[in-house]
């Protein structure tokens, strides 16, 4: 025999052996696949999950799923797609903390008063410019699911959700239109800026009554003015800017970090023309609740490019120029009662953003004036 | 002539729905579905691949002899497609009444083997080379395990021609066949036991003779090895050689090719459906009353006899086809040498074997 070696494989090591093996053996193989050939055409598997009884049951048919039209079903505590419902969400930021790859971005505006309640009662005061969740990120560790007060973000049984652009993995969760979140941040400057003017008013009221009543009906309509006016004024300035620095801005986004770090920096500046009031309880309580929200919003600045875009041109190069000249003008009337009013506004100004009325006392008190202006713009803006 | 578009327009179809069977089958066997999205149950989905793949670049490598590349996919197909002249597609209905009709086939198919030696050699690739003499070794020996057991039946019917060998398995033995005139049961004269007028598939080859089922085992393996279908695919073993000689085709040089495969398949189908099957008779016999013979048949000529006819024969050759791909789905590819020690010294003793038996046989039957 040319193939010993083959006649040995057999278990009969003959040439009829052989042969005879050969033909039982191939015929055996032929039922074999007829009696899957026929299984598959009667039998077919379920598509249910584990947790069914029968999951282990089917041992014969199709095992195909033909997945886009049937799927196993997910197990109830299967993490996949994260939901936010947002109007149960009293952002509170936690979630954007614990988050370990830090694919939750929260922009965090603030409202005077209470927006409304969340499904459970807690009351929300907080609206959600910006509630970006990266699921391209995410790790579906869920641990911003379990920190969730409210319970209003929670992993979905949907996984299917791939797409051709990395991009619109992100997930805008936000219930307000960019407007709407301009408007309300602009709300609630104003909104700061009344609170804290009776505060300054009550101070000035020994020094001139009536100058302070003009001035009241003069500022309510200014302050709305002003931070209207403003930005827009500046924004044109800031988009030349920006479009004459596009590496800066995508230097600032990265620099976004730093930036509390800048906003610190200039506060140093400011305690020691604050100190002097007592007044500081409710500035420091302001000011407390501003540095939670500053690393949110340092956060969130790397993804929305478009506000801060106008924010930092209002920061850094644009601050300057402007303010001299709006408050110069403005102010030289208002001087003689804002010299007074100058120390109080600074405490109240580090909320506010009225950087003529408090700048202008005093040419010396300028230069540390002026930065904290852009930090309140700034913040305030972020927020 | 009427017969070269209704062959060639079976083909197609026939092609086209084969290649969605066979992924079907290998689909179920393995306990998959096979192809589900075009159209119901995926009936379309090899429609779909025809039209990717006639509207392909046509590359011929810049290397490759372009003479033989482009004329190889030719002509396996026509080699293979002019065996299809002398099948009797039902009674009465033929292209051709070869008197050697069977020698004839025989002969044509063989140079096949030119057009895939063409394709191998002329597309200077190493694969493509390595598959055509493969195929070339392989579809030689298988040659002669195929002829001998075509030859026992040659012997039984005594004709070359395959008309004739249908209408001896028919119930009109007495009217058309020029040799014999009646059927025993087996062949055997000496028991008396008539069966022109059961017909069925008692007057198949296979029971007139039936030393003609081994013949027949012997004939459909070769005819496997002859197609270069699993498991004597290893002129084109995917594992090995890529694609094996047309590894180099593409767009419709390849669709031809491929064309070619399937049609080989049907042919060596029909032939053998024709040889030992039957031909175009009704597997039913008549018993009694129960004329299921005379219900399944018609008569030589009458359009009922024609479709009857066309309708038995595709079956037996689609059921071969089904056979050979649950064969395909089934076993492993053998060896070069165990193919060779399976043709040499398995199918070919035993073929000469048949054909001394059934030359005894021959002598029993009238
Ligand atoms: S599941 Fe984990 S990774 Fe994903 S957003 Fe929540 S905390 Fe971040
Ligand atoms: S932890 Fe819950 S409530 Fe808080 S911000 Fe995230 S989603 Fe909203």
């Amino acid at each position: 025999m040319m193939t010993k070696s083959h006649i040995h494989k057999g278990a009969k090591s003959t040439y009829w052996g052989s042969i005879s093996e050969g033909i039982t053996s191939l015929l055996a193989g032929l039922l074999l696949t007829f009696k899957h050939l026929f299984q598959a055409l009667r039998y077919k598997r379920e598509p249910v999950g584990v947790e069914n009884k029968d999951y282990f049951s089917f041992d014969k048919g199709i095992v195909t799923l033909q997945y886009p039209h049937e799927a196993i079903p997910v197990p109830d505590n299967g993490r996949y797609r994260l939901h936010n419902e947002i109007d149960d969400c009293i952002v509170c930021d936690l979630c954007a903390k614990i988050c370990p790859v830090n694919c939750i971005e929260i922009d965090a505006i603030k409202s005077t008063e209470e927006i409304g309640k969340t499904s459970d009662g807690s009351t929300k005061r907080i609206y959600a410019g910006t509630f970006d969740i990266d699921m391209a990120k995410c790790c579906y560790c869920g641990l911003c699911t379990t920190v969730c007060p409210t319970e209003c973000l929670t992993m979905t049984k949907t996984y299917d959700y791939s797409e051709f652009d990395v991009r619109n993995m992100v997930y805008h969760f936000t219930n307000l239109t960019p407007d709407q979140a301009e408007e309300k941040k602009k709300l609630y400057e104003e909104k700061q800026k009344e609170k804290s003017k009776p505060k300054s008013q009550e101070t000035t009221k020994p020094s001139g009554t009536e100058d302070a009543k003009a001035e009241e009906k003069a500022n309510i309509p200014k302050p709305a003015f002003k931070p209207v006016i403003k930005p827009p004024a500046s924004t044109p300035e800031s988009r030349e800017d920006t479009n004459l620095k596009p590496e800066e801005m995508s230097g600032t986004i990265k620099s976004g970090e730093t930036k509390p770090e800048e906003k610190k920096a200039a506060k140093p500046v400011f305690k020691p023309v604050i100190k002097a009031p007592t007044l500081n309880p409710k500035p420091e309580e302001e000011s407390n609740v501003k540095p939670e929200n500053k690393p949110a919003t340092s956060e969130s600045g790397e993804i929305k490019p478009e506000e801060k875009k106008a924010l930092r041109p209002v920061f850094k190069p644009v601050i300057k120029p402007s303010v001299p000249k709006v408050s110069q003008s403005e102010e030289a009337s208002n001087e003689q009662d804002r010299k007074q009013d100058a120390t109080d506004e600074k405490k109240g100004s580090t909320d506010e953003p009225k950087s003529g009325e408090v700048k202008k006392p005093a040419k010396p008190i300028f230069k540390p004036v002026i930065k904290p202006k852009p930090k309140q713009e700034g913040e305030q803006g972020d927020q | 002539m009427i017969l070269i578009p209704v062959f060639l327009s079976i083909i197609l179809v026939y092609t086209v729905f084969a290649v969605y069977a066979e992924r079907k089958i290998s689909g179920f066997i393995q306990d998959r579905y096979g192809p589900m999205e075009v159209g119901p149950y995926g009936i379309l989905q090899t429609i779909a691949d025809l039209i990717k793949l006639l509207i392909k670049e046509d590359i011929v490598p810049k290397s490759a002899d372009r003479k033989l590349f482009i004329a190889a996919p030719a002509i396996v197909f026509s080699a293979i497609f002019a065996g299809y002249a002398v099948l009797p597609f039902a009674p009465g209905l033929e292209a051709s009444r070869a008197s050697v009709g069977v020698f004839y086939l025989l002969a044509i198919i063989s140079l096949d083997v030119i057009g895939l030696l063409m394709a191998g050699w002329g597309s200077n690739n190493k694969f493509s080379l390595y598959g055509a003499i493969r195929a070339v070794a392989q579809m030689i020996s298988y040659e002669v395990p195929l002829s001998l057991s075509v030859l026992a039946v040659v012997m039984t019917c005594q004709s070359l021609d395959l008309q004739e060998i249908s209408y001896q398995q028919s119930l009109w033995i007495k009217d058309f066949s020029k040799i014999s005139d009646n059927n025993y049961l087996f062949g055997i004269q000496s028991s008396d036991i008539n069966i022109t007028e059961v017909g069925g598939f008692l007057t198949w080859n296979i029971f007139r003779n039936p030393i003609l089922m081994v013949s027949f085992v012997v004939f459909f393996i070769a005819s496997l090895a002859e197609c270069n279908r699993a498991p004597f695919d290893i002129p084109e073993a995917e594992s090995e050689l890529v694609a094996g000689f047309h590894t180099e085709y593409t767009g419709f040089r390849f669709a031809i090719l491929f064309l070619g495969e399937y049609a080989i398949m049907l042919l060596v189908s029909f032939l053998a459906s024709i040889l030992f099957l039957g031909s175009w008779n009704s597997p039913f016999p008549n018993i009694g009353f129960l004329r299921l013979a005379d219900w399944t048949n018609g008569y030589p000529g009458t359009i009922s006899g024609i479709a009857w006819g066309a309708f038995w024969l595709i079956s037996k050759a689609f059921s071969l086809i089904g056979l050979q791909m649950v064969i395909r789905w089934t076993y492993p590819r053998l060896r070069v040498d165990q193919l060779m020690f399976l043709c040499w010294k398995v199918l070919t003793p035993l073929a000469l074997v048949v054909i001394l038996i059934s030359g005894f046989w021959r002598l029993m039957m009238n």
